[in-house]
């Protein structure tokens, strides 16, 4: 027992040293900017930068935008399978695994044959298009998360008598959807939403080959050309990481069955 | 397929209606996954057997295997096997230890939100701590060097093989520690205690009882690793320029600018990765299903 218990104090030490050691050799970097003293130069450059707050504010934006129309692609087909075709759900279920299986980059190397210029469906010609473009990938990214999480949660409510419930008094089914089905999953949208927003921010992929201004590309960029600045917005990328993954707990929390994380 | 579903929505009024309306509900997501997911997988897939001007041919996927996309594939095979493995020891070692130690509880439950946060923090930034740790002005590099050892001239170098493995392995460890936790907790007291009566000592238990219940678990896990660091690339591309030779840079090269003169042996290249991750995951699957029968 004795033995047992030192062993697995050794493997604490091993877990504590390979984690944490990249963290505060990252932080002690963002700090050595200026010579032979720390300072906050590096953080002040980046917050500085316009480039920085565009990329940012660009993710953050396609963020929220996959994240409003992934529910209301995946809360309505969840709902709508265990109500009416439960015998489809392992085909469902497949599918939205399917980009764990399939790497991005092949993903999106099939989106620029498909809908480059001079296809039916020229998406990539113009800037807003491929705006939505990377939304429907970034859609697709996070479809085995937001699946996931929204049928766990809908697992814990009796579909069906709701429905009932609710057409019995009346209700459209606009109504049903926004306010008898989404409060009850929304601990599974919530724990959809900050995964998706953690993998959003720090996409690199999609973001680089389609040509938009993210923040996955931006950080490659300074890490190319600069010395401090990408150390500060390692840690600035983690800090966002964090905080979605500290939110998700929160929120998964309050619901009993949610995962922690898929 | 059976339209008499147990919810009866009995106002609706025309049976056949019903079944169109059935599977209208889904359309939306149909469409969707074929427009975004399939249809574009499909087309790289079917490129890989054509030729520029459309006619069959294997000359692709015979293509692959000259000398630059053959090593290519062997570095990328290498260096995710490298990781998946170093990943899955280290990882377990830890969730046993969580699970198995007789640590503290407050350990296990940093550790475990700490690994979904880690598991996530892949890609550009991740890159740059290890730039920033064990790069040449790095604080690990700088500490040794304090102490005399110069880590460069050992021979290590962040930019190769072992530098990716390692890091690499930040996102692999945590990851297993995610999803073995479950398996490990699965092991139920009575097994133990029961070998235990029967004279079993710690490592006949190990070897007769808890391995043969974990080892689907173990392999499928592994194999998942190795998938996840295969398709990678993000961190690759940070960490090397585009300098190292793996299939996912050498892909996102052709993408970017048809360094290898053929788009339908790019197509081929896609293919090939589609079906090493598309088989470590099928197997993953297997072996996940497998590994829930002693989890009920």
């Amino acid at each position: 027992m004795k033995l047992q218990k030192f062993f697995a104090w050794i493997a604490v030490a091993i877990g504590v040293i390979y984690f944490f050691v990249p963290l505060i050799g990252t932080l002690e970097f963002s700090l050595r900017m200026r010579r032979d003293v720390y300072s906050f130069d590096a953080y002040r450059s980046v917050f500085s930068d316009l480039g920085f707050l565009t990329a940012f504010g660009f993710s953050m934006l396609m963020a929220l935008l996959t994240i409003i129309f992934g529910m209301l692609l995946v809360v309505p087909t969840a709902y709508w399978v265990r109500l009416r075709l439960p015998q489809i759900r392992p085909f469902v279920e497949f599918i939205t695994l399917m980009p764990l299986v399939i790497p991005a980059i092949v993903i999106v190397f099939g989106y620029l044959r498909l809908y480059n210029s001079s296809s039916i469906l020229p998406l990539t010609g113009y800037n807003q298009t491929t705006n939505l473009l990377l939304v429907c990938s970034y859609i697709v990214l996070s479809l085995p998360y937001m699946y996931r999480s929204v049928d766990t949660a809908m697992r814990t409510i009796d579909v069906g008598t709701l429905t009932e419930a609710a057409e019995s008094l009346g209700a459209k089914w606009t109504t049903i959807m926004f306010k008898c089905i989404f409060p009850n999953v929304m601990s599974g949208v919530l724990s959809g939403a900050f995964i998706t927003l953690a993998i959003v921010m720090g996409e690199f992929t999609m973001a680089s080959l389609l040509n938009r201004p993210a923040f996955g590309p931006y950080m490659q960029l300074i890490g190319a050309n600069r010395a401090y600045e990408p150390s500060a917005l390692a840690i600035i990328a983690l800090a966002v990481t964090w905080l979605s993954m500290g939110l998700l707990q929160l929120v998964s929390r309050f619901s009993k069955s949610a995962p922690i994380k898929a | 397929m059976s339209t008499v579903t147990t919810s009866a929505v009995s106002t609706a009024p025309l049976i056949n209606k019903r079944i169109v309306v059935d599977w209208l509900g889904i359309a939306p997501f149909v469409i969707f996954t074929l427009l975004f997911l399939i249809i574009p997988t499909l087309y790289l897939v079917m490129g890989a057997f054509l030729t520029p001007d459309g006619s069959f041919t294997l000359k692709n996927l015979g293509d692959l295997f000259t000398p630059t996309i053959m090593s290519a594939y062997w570095i990328s095979i290498r260096i995710s096997v490298a990781s998946a493995l170093g990943g899955a020891i280290i990882g377990f070692y830890l969730a046993w230890a969580l699970v198995l130690g007789g640590l503290p509880s407050w350990i296990r439950s940093a550790f475990l939100t700490f690994s979904g946060v880690a598991s996530n923090f892949a890609g550009v930034p991740l890159a740059f701590s290890f730039i920033a740790t064990l790069g040449r002005q790095g604080l690990v590099t700088i500490l040794l060097a304090h102490f005399g050892l110069n880590l460069y001239a050992t021979g290590f170098n962040l930019l190769s093989f072992f530098g990716l493995t390692i890091t690499y392995m930040y996102f692999q460890i945590p990851l297993m520690v995610l999803i073995i936790t479950p398996a490990l907790d699965g092991m139920k007291k009575e097994w133990r205690e029961a070998a235990s009566i029967l004279g079993a000592t710690n490592k006949q238990y190990w070897l007769m009882v808890a391995l043969p219940i974990l080892w689907p678990s173990l392999l499928g896990t592994t194999l998942l690793l190795f998938a996840n660091s295969f398709g990678a690339i993000a961190t690759a591309i940070a960490l090397t320029g585009s300098s190292l030779n793996i299939v996912p840079i050498v892909l996102y090269a052709q993408i970017r600018g048809d360094v290898l003169h053929n788009a339908n042996l790019g197509y081929a290249l896609a293919l090939g990765m589609i079906v090493i991750t598309g088989i470590s995951n099928v197997i993953y699957i297997l072996m996940r299903m497998r590994a829930e029968r002693w989890q009920k």
